[in-house]
C-alpha cells in the first residue's frame, strides 16, 4: 500500500517499497541503490559479505517497474557503490540491462558516482537531485538514508516529506541509515514534515511525533566524505 | 584416567631465598602445594610421574590456589635465571591480571629473586605492548583476548619458544564457554611453539573433574585436589516476608543494612544489573548512619569499577552491591559475609559467590540468601538445599565453537603463512576440538578463505590465498582490522550514558535508550538522571536527584536456572513442609484455585488479565527453553489466526496474551507440532537473528570494531539482520546459519531442555480454565524480557497507533489534500 500525496500540485506516491512514483508522468524514482557494495568490501580486503545483495536490489527494483509499467526510471544517485562497481558482474548487468530494457533511464549523479552524469533535473514541477539543498523547493534527493521507527518497533527506511521537498530512503539492501531526527535531516525538514515508514505497508506518521533518535548511522556521512 | 590424590612424591627442597621469606611469615606448604611442587615443580623432571604434562588444581577459594600455581615457577627462575618468557598466567578477568602482577611483584622483591612480572591485557598503553613484544617479562599476566592478540603477531614464535609454564585460573569460568574455546586453540598453539610446555589450571569446586580435565589438555591432564572446605554457614536472611510480586530485594533494605553493620565488609549479590541499581538507590536512602557502600556492575564505567575495587582492597569500604562482575575476582580478605538477593540461578554460581566470603584460610565462608518474591524463596530454599547436598551441576562437554575456530584460523593468518593441515592437526590437539572433522574444518577455511558462497563471487577478492601450499592473507593490511576484532565477548549494544559537561557514568541498553524521551528519569551508577539527548551514540543526561527513576533494563546477566534447581523446585512444589509458612499457604492457595506444576505433568492455565486473554505453561524448563516455548508459542498462534501480542518467560513458566484466546491450548503443545514448528520458525525469528550477529562477529563476517571511524554497534545490528535475511534466502545452508543454529539451539534456544521437558510429561497435560490471574504466576508479570511479537496482532496495533498520531497531529493518514503541501512552483516536465 502506498502513501498518496502531491507537491506542487504533482501527484506522487510514496511507495511501501520505497520507491517513489509519478503516475501522471509514469516516472518511477529510486535512490542510493549502492549497486556492488559487497564487492567493493571484498575489494578491500574486508569481510566477505553474502554476495546476493545487487541481484536482490535490483529483483525488488524489477518488482517495483512490474508493479508501476513506467516509461522513465531515474536513479537519484549513489547507484553504484564505487566506480569499479559499475562494472558489474554478468549476470547482474544482464538483469539491469533488462530492467532498463524499453524505457528511459536516467542516472543523477551522486557523490559516489563519477563526474559526467547530470546533477539535476527538473520533471515537470519538480528539481531531482542526489542531496537536498537547504531552502530549495519542490525538490525530491536522496542520499541521506533517513529510516525511523514507531513506538518500540524497528526503525524502518522512510520518507521524509514536507511541503518544499521529500527525501527518499536509500533502495540498496546493504546501506545503512540515518535517524529522520538526525540534526542532518531535521534541518533540512519543516516542522510539520512527515516520515513514511516503508515495509509491508507505507505508514505514515508525524517527524515530530516519533520515537526519539537511536544514533546516527554513517553510511550517509560516509558516502559524502568519499 | 582417574582423579589421584595429591601425589606421596617426594617434594624438592625449596630454594633458600624462597624457604626463608615462607618461613619469615611462619607460612608452611600446604600439602596441595606441597603435591603441585612434586607433580609440576622444576625437579619433577618435567612429567608428572604418570606422564600427564597439564594439571588441574580442584581447591576451595582461600586455600592458596595461586600460590601453588606460581611457586614451581618461582623456583625454577630462582635456581636457574635466564631471559625471555618464563611464565603466562591466564585469567579471565583482566582486573585480576593487573591485580595478581601487583601481588606476586611485593614477594618476588621481598625475597630478591631476578624476575620481571607485568601485565598485558586490553587495558594496556600500546607503548608498553610493544615493548612487551620486543622484552617480553619472565611472567605475563594476560587473558584469553590479550593472548589471542598476541598469537597474532608475527614475532609470536619467537616470543613464546621459551615459555615453559602456563597457569590458568578460575579454569571452570572458561571451560565450556566461546572464551574457553579460544584459549584452548591458543593451549594448543603454544605447545606447539613451546615444546615441553606445562600447563596448570586452577578450578574451584567443580561439579565434573575429568570433563575440566579434558578441556586443559586432552592429551592427559593430572587432577589434584586439595582439602575439602569447611561446609559454609548458610541461610535465609531474616527479613520481612518477600512481597506477593516484585523484583530486586527492597523489602530487605533494613535487614541487609542491619546485616552490613554487623559485618566488617559485605558483598551484596544480584543477578541483574537494574536490580544492582535498584536495590543500591533504595540502600541508599535508607543508610542512615552513611555507612560506605558502592555499587560495582559491568555497564559502570571502568574508572568507577576500579575505584570500588580498590576501595574494597582499602578497606574503606562496608559494603558492594554487585553483580556477577564480581562474581570471580581480587581476592578481599575482609568479606565475612555474602547476600544474594534473588534467587540463585545455578548452584556452582552460588558456591563461587559463597567462596567470595572465604579468602581467608581461618574463615568458614558465611553467606545469606534474600528472596526477592514469593516464588524466589521456594528456589532460595531449593538452592540451598542443592548446596548442602553438594549437588553441583556437571559441565556437559560439548564441541567447541566452529565460529571460534573461524576466527582462530583469521588470527593464524595474521601471524603469518599457515599450512593447513598442521593447524587442523594442532585445533584437534585443543580439548574442545578433538573430534573436529576434517570436513568441518574445510568448511571453516572456506568460509574464511572465499566466504564460502555457493556463488563463487568472490574468487578475485579471497580474504586468504594459498600460494606455495601455504595459506595467507590476500592483502596483509587486513590483519589489522582482524586483530582489532578478536575475542569472543560480544556483548548487547549499548548506549554510553554521560552527564552533561561532566563524566561517563556508564552504559544503558540501546533498546531502552531507544525507549527514553527527552524529560525521562532512569537510574545509573545508584543515581537518577534525566535523559536531555542522543548525541552521536551518547545518552546525554542531567543528574536529578529526588524523581522517580525507570529501571534501566539490561537483559544482560540472564541465566537459565539450571536442571539441578528446577528438580529441587519442583520437589518444594509437591513437598512444601521444609518451606516457610507463607510460602507453605500460597503453594496451598494456588492448589485449591488452579493447580500445582510438577515434573511429571504439564500445568497449563488460561485466564483473563487487562482484557487480553493470557495462557500460562509451567515447564520448569529454565529461562531459556521457556522462552523458545514461547517463541513456538505464539507462531503456533499466529498461524491459527489469534494474534499473539507477546510473551514473557520465567525459569519455571511462559505466559503468553493474545487479541483472542486459544480454544484448546493443549493442542498448542503437542510435541510433535512444537518440534515441526522449530524447523520452520527458527529461520525467521529475533532470537537467531540476535544468535546470527553474535556467532557472525566472532566468525569475522561482522567487523564492530574498524580502524578509524568506530562503528556504532547498531550498525551492525541493521547490516546483520539483512546479512541474515540475504543469506537464509540465497544460501540456507551456509555454514553461518549452521552455526547460528547450533549456537541457539545450546543457548538463547535450548531446545534440548525443551525436549527434555516434553519427554518427562509425556503428553500429560493438566489445563484450568480460570477467571482470574492464578497466585503462582503473580511474579512472572514483573519479568522483565517481554517479547513482542511481529505479527497481525502487532501489525493491527502498529496502524492504529499511526493513525493516532495523525489524528492527533491534525492530519489525515493518507492523502494531504491538495494544497496542503503546496506552493506550486512553475516548472516544466524536465529532461536531462
Amino acid at each position: 500500500m502506498s502513501f498518496r500525496f502531491t507537491l506542487c500540485g504533482l501527484a506522487l506516491e510514496a511507495r511501501a517499497a520505497g520507491t517513489l512514483f509519478v503516475p501522471d508522468l509514469a516516472t518511477l524514482i529510486v535512490a542510493d541503490l549502492h549497486l556492488g557494495k559487497a564487492a567493493r568490501m571484498a575489494r578491500q580486503g574486508g569481510a566477505l559479505l553474502p554476495p546476493y545483495e545487487t541481484a536482490q536490489t535490483l529483483e525488488r527494483l524489477g518488482a517495483e517497474i512490474a508493479a508501476t509499467r513506467p516509461a522513465r526510471v531515474i536513479a537519484l544517485g549513489d547507484s553504484f557503490d564505487d566506480d569499479a562497481a559499475r562494472a558489474l558482474p554478468p549476470p547482474e548487468a544482464a538483469q539491469l540491462a533488462t530492467l532498463c530494457a524499453g524505457r528511459d533511464w536516467i542516472w543523477i549523479a551522486g557523490n559516489h558516482d563519477p563526474a559526467g552524469a547530470p546533477e539535476a533535473m527538473t520533471l515537470g514541477p519538480l528539481v531531482l537531485r542526489h542531496i537536498a539543498r537547504p531552502g530549495a523547493r519542490a525538490e525530491i534527493s536522496g542520499h541521506f538514508h533517513p529510516k525511523a521507527r514507531i513506538g518500540a518497533g524497528r526503525a524502518r527506511p522512510a520518507f521524509l516529506i514536507d511541503r518544499d521537498r521529500v527525501i527518499l530512503p536509500a533502495f540498496g539492501t546493504y546501506t545503512g541509515g540515518l535517524s529522520a531526527d538526525d540534526p542532518a535531516l531535521a534541518g533540512l525538514m519543516r516542522a510539520d514534515a512527515l516520515a513514511v515508514l516503508t515495509g509491508d505497508r507505507a505508514l505514515a506518521v508525524p517527524l515530530a511525533g516519533l520515537s526519539p533518535a537511536r544514533g546516527r548511522r554513517n553510511g550517509a556521512r560516509q558516502g559524502a566524505r568519499r | 584416567m582417574t582423579p589421584t590424590l595429591p601425589s606421596p612424591g617426594p617434594t624438592p627442597p625449596l630454594p633458600a631465598r624462597i624457604a626463608d621469606w615462607l618461613a619469615g611469615r611462619g607460612w608452611q606448604l600446604l600439602p596441595h602445594q606441597a603435591a603441585m611442587l612434586a607433580v609440576s615443580g622444576p625437579g619433577s623432571g618435567g612429567a608428572a610421574p604418570d606422564g600427564a604434562a597439564s594439571t588441574l588444581l580442584i581447591a576451595p577459594t582461600g586455600a592458596g590456589k595461586t600460590l601453588a600455581g606460581f611457586l614451581p615457577s618461582l623456583i625454577d627462575l630462582c635456581e636457574t635465571p635466564r631471559a625471555g618468557l618464563h611464565t603466562l598466567y591466564i585469567s579471565p578477568l583482566r582486573a585480576l591480571a593487573a591485580d595478581m602482577a601487583r601481588n606476586l611483584d611485593q614477594p618476588v622483591a621481598q625475597m630478591g629473586l631476578p624476575i620481571r612480572i607485568e601485565a598485558r591485557t586490553g587495558d594496556t598503553p600500546q607503548s608498553r605492548r610493544r615493548r612487551q613484544r620486543i622484552d617480553p617479562p619472565h611472567i605475563l599476566l594476560s587473558t584469553p583476548e590479550s593472548l589471542a592478540v598476541m598469537l597474532s603477531q608475527p614475532e609470536a614464535a619467537q616470543t613464546f619458544a621459551p615459555l615453559k609454564r602456563v597457569i590458568v585460573d578460575e579454569v571452570h569460568a572458561l571451560a565450556g564457554t566461546l572464551r574457553g574455546d579460544q584459549l584452548a586453540l591458543c593451549l594448543a598453539r603454544l605447545r606447539r611453539l613451546a615444546p615441553g610446555l606445562r600447563v596448570v589450571g586452577l578450578s574451584a569446586s567443580v561439579g565434573a573433574p575429568q570433563a575440566i580435565a579434558d578441556y586443559l589438555d586432552p592429551a592427559g591432564t593430572q587432577i589434584l585436589r586439595a582439602e575439602a572446605a569447611p561446609p559454609p554457614d548458610l541461610g535465609i536472611l531474616p527479613a520481612p516476608p518477600a512481597p506477593w510480586a516484585g523484583g530486586g530485594g527492597r523489602h530487605a533494605v533494613a535487614a541487609v543494612l542491619a546485616a552490613i553493620r554487623a559485618h566488617r565488609q559485605v558483598i551484596v549479590f544480584h543477578n541483574t544489573r537494574a536490580q544492582a541499581e535498584l536495590f543500591f538507590h533504595a540502600l541508599w536512602l535508607a543508610n542512615d548512619d552513611n555507612l560506605p557502600i558502592a555499587l560495582h556492575h559491568g555497564s559502570l564505567d571502568r574508572a568507577t569499577r576500579e575505584k570500588v575495587e580498590a576501595a574494597m582492597a582499602a578497606g574503606r569500604l562496608r559494603a558492594v552491591v554487585a553483580t556477577g562482575s564480581l562474581d570471580l575476582g581480587l581476592d578481599w580478605g575482609a568479606v565475612d559475609l555474602v547476600i544474594q538477593i534473588g534467587a540463585p540461578k545455578n548452584v556452582k554460581r552460588l558456591v563461587q559467590r559463597i567462596g567470595r566470603a572465604g579468602h581467608r584460610p581461618d574463615h568458614v565462608p558465611k553467606a545469606r540468601l534474600v528472596p526477592a518474591n514469593r516464588f524466589e524463596a521456594i528456589e532460595c530454599h531449593a538452592a540451598l538445599r542443592a548446596v548442602a547436598a553438594g549437588l553441583l551441576e556437571p559441565e556437559p562437554p560439548r564441541p567447541g565453537a566452529r565460529e571460534v575456530l573461524c576466527q582462530h584460523i583469521l588470527m593464524t593468518a595474521c601471524a603469518g603463512p599457515f599450512d593447513a593441515d598442521a593447524l587442523l592437526a594442532e585445533a584437534r590437539a585443543a580439548g574442545p576440538y578433538v573430534d573436529l572433522s576434517r570436513a568441518e574444518f574445510d568448511d571453516c577455511l572456506s568460509f574464511c578463505a572465499t566466504g564460502g558462497y555457493a556463488l563463487r563471487a568472490y574468487d578475485r577478492w579471497q580474504r586468504l590465498v594459498c600460494r606455495d601450499g601455504l595459506w595467507r592473507l590476500r592483502d596483509p593490511r587486513s590483519a589489522r582490522d582482524i586483530r582489532m576484532n578478536l575475542g569472543t565477548i560480544t556483548g548487547r549494544e549499548m548506549t554510553r550514558v554521560r552527564a552533561r559537561r561532566g563524566p561517563d557514568l556508564g552504559e544503558i541498553e540501546e533498546a531502552f535508550a531507544a525507549t527514553l524521551r527527552p524529560g525521562e528519569h532512569f537510574l545509573i551508577g545508584g543515581q537518577v538522571v534525566r535523559f536531555d539527548a542522543l548525541r552521536e551514540t551518547v545518552a546525554e543526561v542531567t543528574p536529578a536527584p529526588g524523581r522517580i527513576p525507570r529501571i534501566a533494563v539490561y537483559s544482560g546477566g540472564k541465566f537459565s536456572t539450571s536442571a539441578t534447581l528446577c528438580a529441587e523446585v519442583a520437589a518444594l512444589l509437591a513437598d512444601p513442609a521444609p518451606l516457610d509458612p507463607d510460602s507453605r499457604d500460597w503453594i496451598a492457595l494456588q492448589g485449591a484455585r488452579s493447580g500445582l506444576p510438577g515434573m511429571g505433568r504439564l500445568l497449563i492455565e488460561t485466564f483473563p488479565l487487562d482484557g487480553r486473554p493470557h495462557l500460562a505453561v509451567w515447564g520448569l524448563a529454565g529461562r531459556n527453553a521457556q522462552q523458545t516455548l514461547g517463541l513456538l508459542l505464539t507462531q503456533r498462534m499466529e498461524e491459527a489466526g489469534l494474534g499473539p501480542l507477546g510473551f514473557v518467560a520465567s525459569d519455571h513458566a511462559t505466559l503468553v496474551w493474545s487479541v483472542d484466546p486459544a480454544p484448546d491450548p493443549a493442542a498448542l503443545l503437542s510435541a510433535q507440532g512444537l518440534r515441526a514448528g522449530l524447523e520452520g520458525w527458527l529461520r525467521g525469528n529475533a532470537l537467531m537473528k540476535r544468535t546470527f550477529r553474535d556467532v557472525a562477529t566472532v566468525a569475522g563476517l561482522l567487523a564492530p570494531n574498524r580502524p578509524g571511524a568506530r562503528k556504532s554497534g547498531r550498525q551492525a545490528t541493521f547490516s546483520s539482520d539483512i546479512l541474515y535475511d540475504t543469506l537464509a534466502r540465497h544460501e540456507p545452508d551456509h555454514l553461518m546459519l549452521r552455526l547460528t543454529r547450533v549456537a541457539a539451539m545450546r543457548g538463547l534456544i535450548d531446545f534440548e531442555r525443551l525436549e527434555e521437558m516434553l519427554a518427562r510429561v509425556a503428553g500429560r497435560i493438566e489445563h484450568r480454565a480460570l477467571d482470574r490471574l492464578p497466585p503462582l504466576i503473580a511474579p512472572l508479570l514483573l519479568e522483565a524480557g517481554r517479547v513482542p511479537i511481529e505479527g497481525a496482532g502487532r501489525a493491527r496495533l502498529e496502524a492504529a497507533e499511526a493513525a493516532r498520531l495523525m489524528a492527533e497531529a491534525g492530519l489525515e493518514e493518507n492523502g494531504l489534500g491538495e494544497g496542503g503541501l503546496g506552493d506550486r512552483v512553475p516548472g516544466k516536465t524536465g529532461q536531462a
